[in-house]
């Protein structure tokens, strides 16, 4: 029985009419609850893709998966700590259960902090957590920002969601600066007073700035409550959002994989989302949850009830920041006091202060954001890349980053200064004035050492598909040669040491035409001849087949031909008689 | 040797090579190194102030010049008082082991007796503050609500007066050139009083007037009660802020994760 008239004459004009209906019936139907969900949703399609969604398998793309998880953590365990956390500054005095601090006068959002700390059941397990998950969370970006550089995974088509990354790990220091800040003891108020004097450094503006955010004189009672909607509220939105909008993009770029047979500009080779990923995901997930709770529940983090409670005269020996901002601390501590003067009556321009932190942050996030950009006009490649470079294979841009990296740990390392001076026995002043110098001179020298060494990498490489691995076994001939026997690679070996492509400097072309008028591309173009020149003076091309070939070829030969080209145990003597002793000999 | 011969490309030879440099060079250190020995001379004088003159010609002299007027080595001594010798002598600071920016806690080079001899003998070359009276140097026990107060206005006073160069947990601080405000961990009662009193170093004098008696024994029940809280967070890290925090989350918790990721990757499908 139905209310359906099955037969209504409208259908029959519509009778030869079926594709569609045609199209549904040889669709597979879901059965079951999945097809329940599919009628109504239809999302089927969809999850079909996904499911099919191929990744390619190694360690090193797992490091955004920590970053993703730790984050998932941090909004878990932040959801817990709002249910008891007041973002008051109002002032109340502590009856709480933590001793040296009762009858003390302290703000609410203090006093709540340290409830969850010694009186809700779990409170300071939570809140370890959180706070461990959040700096686990900002080294698992910066490490897999440092991954996708140095693998060049920042190339065409992906140069927008590098930018995505950059801006999302901004955004990551400045809420966990946030979050730092909420609990208003003695260390996260001095965070905040050092954030009122950033703010203040700027010139013209710097203090209407600062009356502005903190709603009149520092501290006030404006900026805690202000902190927590921009932590809880403001910045996760973002964050989510755009991590979300970082997430789909790489399902749209799909995932890049690293050199190896088989594997093409063109194809994907790893395993299906479902089961594996699924299963090795879901599970990593509960692998970072379980080491961050593991971490949490043995190693103290921000002990705030020994801090005290915040107020603007005291301080603490070894007041730092949570490290992802160490840098910008650091760059106080080594900016010389003398840079501050007065000009036009009594106008102060702290610029002892504001290069290290209202110039410093912007710039240095801008750098890493219009890298790939840089990049791309240098080589002006346009052409898409899903094949990852090995860092060896760039040197340049290996150097570049390493420089880069070298120039941040030294302002990292500042931010410790009073540590190292109190813990490794040296003079503070002494180790800033190295800092200062190793600012300037670290950088080229790690440039350098960084270039030269993955010059020699690729080198050995090539020798390594010319003649093979060393077995560091000697072999000694009746006649007293000694040779290292070498083991030949399988093609698979071989391949991943071949496969990469050897960039040349750009050739200039004639800056005039036929007729001797400058070509107005000319100056652009001489600049960009410059900088492909510093990208590609020095390489070492891949092992040819014919270079292969020939290498071969001598092996099989061992005539006594003396030749330069191999590497020898010794050098050979001066007497032309004596035979080069080859050091290639195959295994076989 | 053929077997070592065989091995030495072993991806753990380099580790075993390195522990057994390591396990060469300390086991070397322990035996080479120069074990103190006991330098602590006993004369015998009835009289404590002729008792302690003698052991400080002896031990103190020559830095402190004879009379403890001081030399281009050492400062005066006239006026520091009881309590500066109780101090610098008692956490093994003086006599100075070598010149050094500052006098670091070392080895107690007399007892209790030869001590208070000399402090009894520089006190009389001057007046000075004494060893503190036993009732100041009690530690406030928590437990009575007035009890609990004085020892959270000690922790007050702690971080207004004291905590800039100490640390908020008394961890110890740097200053500048290589001076440095210790660790207040291991330091017993009397002699946090007697540096409060005297500034040794580059400590202020924090006297009775800017702090009193009372205060005092209030900052040292606080320092004991926070000490004798139990570590609720667990471990530590030395009390010493984010430094070591970041550097924890970047050895330790990127390792094991990273461990994780590499044991995950290889896992086969």
């Amino acid at each position: 029985m139905s209310t359906i008239n099955e037969t209504r004459p409208a259908d029959a004009l519509r009778a030869g009419d079926s594709q569609a209906d045609e199209r549904a019936a040889a669709a597979k139907p879901l059965g079951g609850i999945a097809g329940w969900m599919d009628d109504r949703l239809g999302g089927a399609k969809g999850v079909s893709f996904l499911a099919k969604k191929v990744f390619p398998d190694h360690w090193s793309f797992m490091l955004g998966e920590i970053a993703m998880y730790s984050m998932i953590v941090c909004l878990l365990t932040g959801a817990f700590l709002t249910f008891w956390f007041v973002p008051s500054a109002s002032q109340v005095v502590y009856d709480g259960s933590y001793v040296p601090l009762q009858g003390v006068t302290m703000s609410d959002a203090y006093r709540s902090t340290l409830a969850i700390s010694f009186d809700i059941r779990g409170g300071l397990l939570i809140r370890q957590i959180h706070h461990w998950a959040a700096l686990i969370f900002v080294v698992a970006v910066f490490v897999h920002m440092a991954r996708v550089f140095f693998t060049g995974a920042f190339r065409k088509p992906r140069e927008i969601n590098w930018v995505f990354g950059t801006v999302l790990s901004l955004l990551a220091c400045i809420e966990g600066f946030a979050g730092y800040s909420l609990p208003d003891d003695l260390l996260s108020g001095t965070g905040i007073r050092a954030m009122n004097g950033f703010m203040q450094s700027a010139p013209v503006i710097g203090s209407y700035m600062s009356y502005f955010i903190f709603g009149g004189a520092f501290p006030g009672e404006a900026i805690i409550p202000r902190l927590y909607s921009a932590h809880v509220l403001l910045i996760p939105a973002i964050l989510v959002g755009l991590f979300t909008a970082h997430i789909l993009l790489v399902f749209l770029h799909k995932h890049t994989q690293f050199p190896g047979p088989g594997r093409t500009n063109k194809n994907v080779v790893g395993y299906p989302l479902m089961p594996v990923y699924i299963a090795k995901a879901g599970g990593f997930f509960f692998i970072v949850f379980g080491v961050i709770a593991l971490i949490s529940a043995v190693v103290t983090i921000n002990p705030i009830w020994a801090y005290g409670p915040y107020d603007p005269s005291p301080i603490t020996a070894g007041s730092q920041p949570d490290w992802y901002m160490g840098f910008a601390d650091g760059a106080l501590r080594l900016l010389p006091g003398f840079l501050e003067f007065v000009s036009w009556g009594n106008f102060t321009w702290s610029m002892n202060i504001f290069p290290g932190s209202l110039v410093l942050l912007p710039l240095m996030w801008t750098i890493i954001g219009v890298y790939p950009f840089v990049e791309a006009w240098v080589t002006g490649d346009k052409r898409e890349h899903h094949l990852l470079d090995r860092p060896r294979n760039a040197p340049t841009r290996t150097a570049i980053g390493i420089a880069g990296i070298s120039m941040y740990v030294v302002l990292f390392l500042a931010a410790g200064n009073d540590l190292m001076a109190i813990k490794l026995h040296l003079s503070i002043n002494d180790i800033t004035q190295t800092l200062r110098v190793l600012f300037f001179v670290a950088p080229p020298v790690a440039f350098w050492i960084t270039k030269r060494i993955c010059l020699s990498l690729q080198r050995a490489d090539r020798q390594k598909v010319l003649h093979g691995r060393e077995t560091g076994t000697i072999w000694r001939y009746a006649d007293g040669r000694f040779e290292e026997i070498h083991a030949p690679l399988t093609p698979d070996e071989r391949w991943a040491l071949v496969q990469h492509e050897s960039q040349e400097p750009l050739q200039l072309t004639a800056g005039k035409d036929a007729n001797g008028v400058d070509s107005p591309i000319a100056r652009k173009e001489r600049l960009r001849a410059k900088f492909s020149h510093f990208y590609f003076r020095d390489r070492v091309a891949p092992a040819t087949p014919s270079e292969l070939e020939a290498a071969h070829h001598e092996h099989g030969d061992h005539g006594g031909v003396a030749d330069g080209g191999h590497e020898a145990i010794e050098p050979a003597g001066a007497g032309a008689e004596r035979e080069t002793i080859k050091a290639d000999k195959q295994l076989d | 040797m053929n077997a070592l011969a065989a091995r030495r490309r072993h991806p753990a030879a380099i580790v075993v090579l390195l522990l057994l440099g390591l396990l060469v060079t300390g086991g070397a250190y322990s035996f080479l190194a120069p074990k103190d020995a006991n330098a602590a001379a006993t004369t015998a004088a009835a009289d404590d102030v002729a008792k302690g003159k003698d052991l400080f010609i002896a031990n103190c002299a020559t830095c402190h010049g004879v009379a403890a007027q001081g030399t281009k080595s050492g400062p005066s001594l006239v006026g520091v008082g009881a309590a500066s010798v109780d101090f610098q002598v008692g956490t093994g600071r003086m006599p100075l082991a070598g010149p050094n920016v500052q006098a670091p806690v070392n080895k107690v080079k007399f007892d209790d007796e030869q001590i208070s001899a000399l402090a009894a003998y520089v006190a009389s070359l001057g007046p000075g503050p004494s060893v503190p009276d036993e009732k100041y140097t009690t530690v406030i026990q928590p437990g009575t609500p007035e009890n609990n107060k004085a020892i959270a206005e000690g922790g007050q006073i702690f971080r207004v007066n004291c905590a800039m160069c100490h640390n908020f947990a008394g961890a110890g601080g740097a200053l500048t050139r290589g001076k440095y405000a210790p660790a207040l961990d291991n330091t017993t009662p009397k002699h946090i009083y007697e540096a409060m009193v005297t500034g040794p170093q580059s400590m202020p004098v924090f006297n009775d007037m800017n702090l009193t008696p009372e205060s005092k024994q209030k900052v040292i029940s606080y320092l004991k009660a926070q000490e004798s809280q139990a570590n609720v967070g667990g471990l530590t890290l030395g009390n010493l802020g984010p430094v070591s925090e970041g550097l924890f989350a970047w050895v330790f918790a990127l390792g094991i994760l990273i461990g994780c990721a590499v044991w995950l990757g290889k896992k086969a499908a």
